[in-house]
């Protein structure tokens, strides 16, 4: 270690006033100083300082230990959490220069939070104490004597299979129960007719209507959680369970929504403020080596610092020097500031980490150059002499780079868990639970849903069934009362 | 301006071990439930105890809605072309439909060694119908009892009545102590002793006071007369280890080692043995245990001879039962042993030889408080050879006779499982 706190707060004081110069809008920070084993637990909890306790977390914590003390991977230089004030943890056996580089970096993610508008809905002022009365719930019931920590282990196993099956895109507004008795309404209305005079009028349709009111729910639901809770016949214990689950999640899902943008805004500013900091010849070597590890390629796979770093570069080289496409696609006012001066690449930044996520960001910035520049390909799974092996399928080419770039956006972000909406609640009249996969070209994993499902009936007390597509072909998987599973195709 | 905390320095308490603690015991559990699987795919027979097997969880996946299919966005050198293959997924090397990359990540293995995982498996399991003998020198695993009161302890063994009792005690002692001391004063002032009435009197005095204080201190508002339980009153529970003794038992193996046995018969007869063995030798620390190998006529032999024999030759059945009889008469009388006899055949007796066998597999039965027949009969064997199983269905009633049959090594825990766990509350009776 050759760094004391003090020299810390002085090289802080220098980045924050380069950062806050640059323009980022940054949470007040705080950053905390934790050695390995504490670096872990908090990585195993998302970085949460308190957090209700279940054994996922303790498996995860045995992962990331294994793989750190076989050497299969470093720990990350930093952790970020939203929250204002930001909490950040840097880890004592780092060196000065990582330091120097996570609280660059840490700035970043900080700026991006405060400002994306995927991070509206959660309320940050209140994160850290919303989680702390989370775990204090939680432990009440695992202490009260009549409830105990194996139904409160049954309750969450079942609840974290569903977590993320919520509505992904926070910003919409929810239709209130008003709103959606008022939408089924409008589909019993009359379209307006110009000729209404001239035509026989048509009743409002009172006995459709009435039999639309009593499916349930009105409209898909896509909060599972909060539907069963709604609706099953659960104690109140469980339902607040089922509640902390989702919220928890809610809060996550900015985070992966924006992991690609997030990270490589966070390395874009890092660059940016070390380069300007000046440092000696031995710090700026050591950052130079440490910045080319962060957005190394992995090969096979994805790196999203990398990915997201060469968007941003990207974007802001593109709105500097417009190129004479650009400036035919866009118009040329696109490319001016108000005063009318040019080089306009560092407002865009700006605009778009308000504006955009993961998946209108790619779809607006990779272009076929960048994804030649950044070497993607995709790949498939495939049979070949009798074995399944991953075949590469596209390059960007001509033909093929927008194909590649939807199928990159299906990817990433929310995009990667199965829409399931909750269709009816009283299915076959024998109150069954229909949900629906909203089916986007790709299958679910069977035995993964097969499990999941039953997870469902656990928490819903009868059957349930998810209308999904398999091989092509319409199918039910249906659990029953007696959490038999059975799949059966749909004519 | 930004806040720096080190947090190092502190004891900080380890959060996680609670959630890492549970997590472990569902592993544990995991494996336990998926023992007979474990155990069909790891050839146990003869191996050593401390030898590592790599298990694979299944049960604690963390399960949810995914996509199945294996495609995704690489980054490569530059140089792919469609049509090039850049490396095996996951499932082609396990051969099982499996999920893509998100899910194959949570399938791990857990290390344990082969004792740890045979003291798992046994764990529910009993010698059935053990009944009192005359001589009893089995012992088998010790039990601790509470059995008196000690005064020093763990708070964990504090007996709150007696401890209570004996305060109550104590300070009744004290309160008549205190009633002396007062009449003494009056005695002493009677007799016109003064000086010493007043030295006494002090003495009391300060005493009182220094319950006062005490009570004061303790803010114990409502009674006045509260007085705290002193520590010598306390009493604590006492724990004895006490050896349980269980009558004598003896266990007679007989395994058919003719020429019909072939090699993957003798695997399966062998590695039930093998279970029976290491059961009785860890539940049970003193039985005996006799082997005995037959095949048109049978041999006691000792247990290397009968786990490494290969025989061949015809079978009489009998002969097997036979020699068991005779070894049970001669050495364990049935008034003072419980006596368990196991037979592993595939069935295929010579035909001349089974109105015998019936007989002396009766004989066995009254001799014995269980006998087990298990018939191997892998899958692939057909149906050429005779079987026994169905005779001695028909003509054996005695309630102490069980058969099994074993079709392939998936089948042999479960089977041996299945004599043993079905009357725990016999065996363990006294």
């Amino acid at each position: 270690m050759n760094w004391t706190t003090e020299d810390l707060k002085n090289w802080h004081d220098k980045i924050f006033e380069k950062a806050v110069g640059f323009g980022l809008d940054p949470y007040e920070q705080e950053f905390e100083i934790c050695d390995h084993e504490q670096m872990i637990s908090y990585m195993a909890y998302s970085g949460i300082p308190s957090h209700y306790p279940h054994w996922s977390y303790g498996k995860a914590f045995e992962k990331t230990k294994t793989l750190y003390d076989y050497g299969v991977t470093g720990l990350p230089y930093e952790m970020v959490i939203n929250s204002n004030p930001a909490i950040a943890y840097l880890m004592k056996g780092n060196s000065l220069c990582l330091q120097l580089l996570t609280m660059a970096h840490v700035y970043g993610h900080n700026d991006f939070f405060k400002n994306n508008f995927t991070f509206k809905s959660t309320d940050a002022n209140y994160v850290i104490e919303d989680f702390m009365s989370h775990a204090k719930r939680v432990r009440g019931y695992i202490e009260h004597p009549f409830i105990g920590l194996e139904k409160v282990e049954a309750v969450l196993d079942a609840a974290h299979a569903l977590s993320l099956q919520q509505r992904r895109n926070l910003a919409r507004k929810k239709l209130t129960h008003d709103e959606q008795i008022e939408m089924v309404r409008d589909q019993f209305r009359q379209v307006a007719d110009p000729f209404g005079s001239v035509h026989k009028r048509e009743k409002f349709d009172d006995e459709g209507f009435k039999e639309a009111m009593e499916k349930n729910p009105l409209a898909p639901e896509e909060d599972i959680l909060l539907f069963i809770r709604d609706n099953a016949r659960l104690s109140e214990w469980e339902k607040d369970l089922l509640t902390i689950v989702h919220d928890e999640a809610q809060y996550f899902i900015p985070q992966i929504e924006t992991k690609i943008m997030n990270e490589g805004w966070a390395s874009y500013w890092h660059k940016k403020i070390m380069d300007s900091l000046n440092l000696d010849f031995g710090l700026a070597w050591e950052f130079a080596k440490n910045h080319a590890q962060v957005l190394s390629p992995h090969p096979g796979q994805l790196n999203p610092y990398h990915l997201g770093i060469k968007l941003w570069e990207n974007i802001a080289k593109r709105w500097d020097e417009p190129s004479k496409g650009d400036l035919e696609k866009f118009g040329k006012r696109n490319f001016e500031n108000a005063d009318g001066s040019k080089k306009t690449g560092s407002n865009k930044l700006f605009e778009v980490r308000e504006a955009d996520r993961d998946q209108s960001f790619i779809r607006q910035y990779l272009t076929m150059d960048l994804m030649r520049e950044l070497k993607l390909f995709e790949y498939a799974e495939k049979e070949q002499d009798g074995q399944r092996v991953l075949v590469v399928t596209k390059v960007p080419d001509d033909d093929n780079w927008q194909a590649m770039r939807d199928q990159l956006i299906a990817s990433v972000g929310m995009s990667g868990v199965p829409v399931i909406k909750v269709e009816d609640s009283n299915y076959r009249n024998n109150r069954a639970l229909l949900l629906k996969h909203y089916h986007n070209g790709k299958d679910l994993q069977l035995e993964y849903a097969e499990k999941t499902i039953g997870y469902i009936r656990q928490l819903w007390g009868r059957s349930v069934g998810l209308e999904t597509v398999i091989n092509g072909r319409r199918a039910i998987c249906f659990v029953d009362d007696n959490g038999g599973f059975d799949i059966k195709p749909i004519y | 301006m930004a806040i720096f905390r080190d947090t190092t320095d502190k004891n900080h308490s380890d959060r996680s071990s609670g959630d890492r603690l549970r997590h472990g015991q569902k592993v544990r559990k995991a494996i336990k439930d998926n023992i007979g699987d474990i155990l069909s795919d790891e050839s146990i027979v003869g191996k050593d105890r401390d030898k590592i097997i790599k298990v694979p969880i299944r049960g604690i996946k963390e399960y949810r809605f995914v996509h199945g299919d294996n495609t995704g966005t690489g980054q490569g050198d530059g140089g792919q072309k469609p049509g090039d293959i850049i490396g095996q997924s996951e499932d082609g090397k396990k051969g099982k439909q499996q999920a893509g990359d998100r899910p194959g990540v949570d399938y791990y293995e857990h290390d344990i060694t082969l004792g740890e995982l045979i003291d798992m498996m046994f764990e529910d399991l009993n010698l059935p119908e053990l009944k009192q003998r005359d001589l009893r020198n089995i012992e088998v695993q010790t039990k601790v009892r509470k059995k008196g009161l000690r005064h020093k302890g763990t708070r964990k063994n504090l007996l709150a009545l007696a401890t209570q009792r004996e305060h109550i005690r104590a300070e009744q002692g004290n309160q008549r102590m205190l009633d002396e001391i007062r009449n003494r004063i009056e005695v002493l002032r009677a007799a016109g002793n003064i000086d010493e009435a007043e030295q006494l009197a002090e003495k009391l005095k300060d005493h009182e006071q220094q319950l006062l204080d005490l009570r004061k201190k303790l803010k114990v508002k409502k009674k006045d007369n509260w007085i705290a339980i002193r520590p010598e009153n306390r009493r604590y529970a006492k724990s004895k280890i006490e050896p349980k003794k269980h009558s004598n038992a003896v266990v007679v193996c007989i395994m058919d080692t003719s020429g019909s046995m072939d090699t993957e018969k003798k695997y399966l007869a062998k590695s039930f043995f093998f279970f029976l063995v290491r059961f009785v030798q860890i539940r049970y620390q003193n039985i005996e245990i006799v082997f005995v190998a037959h095949t048109t006529n049978a041999q006691e032999v000792t247990e290397e001879e009968f786990f490494t024999k290969g025989e061949s030759g015809g079978t009489f059945i009998s002969s097997g039962y036979e020699k068991a009889l005779e070894i049970i008469k001669e050495r364990y009388d049935p008034s003072l042993w419980n006596a368990y006899a196991f037979h592993c055949s595939d069935g295929d007796n010579f035909e001349e030889d089974n109105d015998k066998a019936v007989k002396t597999a009766r004989e066995l039965c009254k001799a014995t408080s269980l006998f087990g027949y298990g018939e191997i009969k892998p899958l692939g064997a057909g149906y050429y050879g005779s079987s026994m199983l169905q005779l001695f269905k028909d003509s054996i009633k005695e309630p102490n006779f069980q058969t099994v049959l074993i079709r392939n090594k998936d089948e042999v825990y479960p089977r041996f499982a299945e004599f043993f766990a079905k009357d725990k509350s016999e065996g363990e009776r006294k």
